[in-house]
């Protein structure tokens, strides 16, 4: 079934205790996962918002998650330098296995094609390449000069991708560990050098499905960072030649960001945007300067993730909910009895 | 000594700056203002080799104590990060400082603080000086009310100076009744004061009879009609001089090499190598301005961003302050204008929060490791020992050794130098 894009709508709402951070799909398509500001982890069953289960074993909030393909291990990112693997579907969920793996937060991770490692980065400013199955340590990466925001996997397995505050993308080669190149997304940077903060990053990455693209999110016209006055912005590059092909914006969202994006199999590009302009899911065709639609949640989206079925979007919210936004025509309302 | 003929007949300026000196040398302990405040007379006797000073580093904007000085991790308002233990058994402070948790026995925090101003401007004016803002009435900064208790006459250079980003060199307002002298000077962060080259056109000459010139107008007016305005006037120029004479006390390239690579390449890390360098020069007061945690949006972003900036060189300096004798006669504060909210926002920020926030303070007088004052599980209230500004305006005052109760004497009238309704935390005081 191809999406919808204009008939997008809330079709499901997970409630927690605590405003939520990050969210990730079950690539198996039976659960949904969210971390919150309470540093728990909850799980709950898609077909039943009510069977919910809680994961708790962090010592600060968790930044992100990843699931395996197979959908039995949960891996989760934490403020407190850990990672912790997680029996994904067990009834009384413990962790396998904590590493410490980073100094200070790590805020990104992501599977690489294969399933069999896991990337992680942080504000070490350190990449690092962890064997799923067993935790260890298989590579590791240096050279941001500021906090890693992102990470993403090519989807031919030979690169890593990182993206860091300063709109810097680092191309890995994952057989020497070496830098190949950086991209510098230098609009998705600023410096205020009246309040003296570094702001923006790279906070989505993504490489389209075709491997033609790299599409990298943010925000941009950061005139007030402490004051949350900026606007989301998405940069579309020529995967070969790092030639900037398309600026994707939103028009009259002067107080939101792009948390994070992705790229529909379909092409289509996936903004999940949040801020002072209220929360939205962007949609671009490759050649759109403006989304086409933009669809308005009820409040700040803060993460995206795409379900494996390509017609649901997990977003996460500060007001403690998860939404599934379902790319498809809603279904005709039960017919009310005379 | 004669009194001077003030055309305003000013008791303010009826004994003169000497005269303070020889008064308090005598135990004279009823002067007001000037060195007389001091509350204990042995304290003047032991100034030519202990003089006292003072630091403040005021974090723009509003630091957030739940980020620095009272974490509050694993609760609904802690935010990510954790708590660590310092050099002080019991106390922990955020993992965002960790250099400064191993200084923390040189140092002491007031946990309670509740200065009831949630607005910028005003919460800056309550907590350098004290008080709060009314309609129509102005009050002296900190840094002029200790320059000028502790600046004897003989001092070339001022005494309160700031250093700042984007400072522009000129005087402030900030001395209100005490008088220009005593006005910050603000450095462009680690810059010496604008204007104090002498300009390559002028020869020595030139510029030496266009002094001898304006000096003998001067005393020719003075003679006639003085006034504080023509004093002030006359001092800024002669103190101009001084400072085109001494301009290598801000010269920060005179610091070792090894001393810059310790305090890092920030500015931040400058202006305390800075302040450092001043307070060694005999400066009185130096205040560094580190901005700007004002973080209405990504509080932790930003937290982690600018304490991470500010903990090497603020331990840098609290370590060599006293690896070098200094820091039992120099006072530090760490300050802000208000706290921040508990409550996170939704855009991970922090809002402005003067209902229960914290300050650090150490060095001269200060009750090292102490900590007064406490918030509940949340930081959303004061439980312990609630103080406000006046209370730490006394406190500072009389951490270095002056009568926090007594009086400034202006025009004759006797104006407290600290809100005469609160008093010191003693429990800070060593």
């Amino acid at each position: 079934m191809k999406p919808d894009f204009k008939a997008a709508h809330v079709s499901a709402e997970f409630a927690h205790d605590a405003p939520l951070i990050t969210g990730r799909f079950d690539p198996t398509g039976k659960f949904v996962f969210a971390a919150g500001e309470d540093r728990a982890i909850a799980r709950w069953e898609l077909a039943d918002a009510k069977k919910k289960t809680v994961f708790t074993g962090h010592d600060s909030w968790v930044f992100a998650l990843a699931v395996s393909k197979d959908g039995q291990t949960l891996v989760s990112a934490g403020g407190d330098d850990t990672l912790i693997w997680w029996p994904a579907a067990a009834e009384k969920p413990a962790p396998l296995r904590k590493v410490t793996a980073h100094k200070g937060w790590i805020r990104a991770l992501a599977l690489s094609p294969d399933g069999k490692f896991l990337a992680s980065g942080g504000n070490d400013r350190l990449v690092k390449l962890w064997n799923l199955a067993d935790g260890k340590l298989a590579q590791e990466f240096s050279g941001h000069e500021l906090d890693v925001y992102s990470v993403a996997f090519h989807p031919d397995g030979k690169f890593l991708l990182s993206g860091d505050l300063l709109g810097k993308v680092q191309q890995w080669d994952l057989a020497t560990g070496k830098s190949v190149r950086v991209l510098d997304a230098k609009e998705l940077h600023s410096y205020n050098g009246g309040q003296h903060v570094h702001f923006g990053g790279v906070r989505g990455l993504a490489v389209s499905p075709d491997k033609k693209h790299l599409v990298c999110g943010g925000l941009h016209k950061a005139s007030n960072p402490l004051g949350n006055v900026h606007e989301p912005i998405v940069q579309r590059y020529d995967w070969e030649t790092h030639k900037l092909l398309k600026t994707h914006l939103a028009d009259g969202l002067t107080k939101s960001a792009v948390w994070n994006c992705l790229c529909h199999p379909d092409g289509t590009l996936i903004a999940g945007c949040g801020g002072g302009s209220g929360g939205h899911l962007l949609f671009w065709g490759k050649d759109d300067e403006k989304p086409a639609p933009a669809f308005k949640l009820p409040d700040m989206v803060r993460e995206l993730d795409l379900h494996p079925d390509g017609l649901q979007i997990a977003t996460v919210h500060h007001s403690r909910k998860l939404r599934v936004t379902k790319l498809a025509p809603k279904p005709p309302e039960p017919a009310k009895k005379a | 000594m004669k009194p001077c003929p003030y055309a305003c007949h000013s008791a303010e300026h009826t004994v003169a700056r000497r005269n303070f000196l020889g008064r308090l040398a005598l135990g004279a302990g009823t002067v007001v203002g000037g060195l007389g405040s001091f509350a204990q007379p042995a304290v003047a006797a032991a100034l030519a080799k202990d003089q006292k000073r003072m630091l403040v580093i005021n974090m723009h904007g509003g630091l957030s104590q739940l980020e620095s000085w009272d974490p509050k991790p694993g609760t609904t308002t802690g935010g990510p990060f954790r708590a660590i233990p310092t050099s002080v058994p019991g106390i922990h402070i955020s993992e965002l400082l960790p250099h400064t948790a191993k200084v923390m026995h040189h140092l002491a925090l007031a946990r309670g603080v509740n200065t009831k101003e949630d607005d910028h401007g005003k919460g800056a004016y309550k907590m350098l000086t004290g008080r709060r803002q009314l309609p129509g009435q102005t009050n002296p900064e900190i840094g002029a009310v200790i320059a000028k208790c502790f600046d004897s006459s003989d001092k070339t250079l001022p005494g309160h100076i700031r250093v700042t980003p984007g400072g522009g060199g000129g005087r402030s307002a900030d001395s209100a009744y005490l008088g220009p002298k005593y006005a910050s000077i603000a450095l462009d962060g680690a810059k010496p004061p604008q204007h104090t080259i002498k300009p390559d056109n002028l020869s020595d000459t030139s510029l030496a009879e266009q002094n001898a010139f304006r000096r003998l107008a001067d005393d020719h007016f003075l003679s006639r009609r003085r006034t504080a305005m023509m004093d002030a006037y006359v001092q800024s120029y002669e103190q101009a001089l001084e400072l085109m004479k001494q301009r290598e006390v801000f010269d920060l390239s005179k610091e070792p090499a090894k001393d810059h690579e310790r305090y890092g390449k920030s500015d931040f890390g400058r202006h305390c190598l800075m302040a450092r360098r001043l307070l060694e020069k005999g400066i009185t007061f130096a205040q560094v301005s580190h901005s700007n945690y004002d973080t209405h949006n990504e509080n932790f972003n930003f937290h982690f961003e600018q304490v991470g900036e500010f903990d090497q060189p603020f331990a840098t300096l609290v370590t060599d302050l006293y690896e070098r004798g200094m820091l039992e006669s120099t006072l530090i504060v760490v300050l802000s204008e208000f706290g921040r909210t508990p409550n996170i926002n939704l855009y991970y920020g922090r809002d402005h929060w003067s209902k229960a926030w914290s300050v650090c303070l150490g060095g001269a007088g200060i009750a090292r490791g102490a900590v007064v004052g406490k918030t509940n599980a949340t930081g959303t209230e004061v439980t312990e020992r609630e103080v406000d500004a006046g209370h730490l305006f006394h406190t500072y005052l009389r951490a270095l050794g002056l009568s926090s109760k007594g009086n400034f004497d202006v025009a004759g009238r006797q104006v407290p130098m600290a809100d005469p309704a609160m008093g010191p935390i003693k429990e800070l005081l060593a």
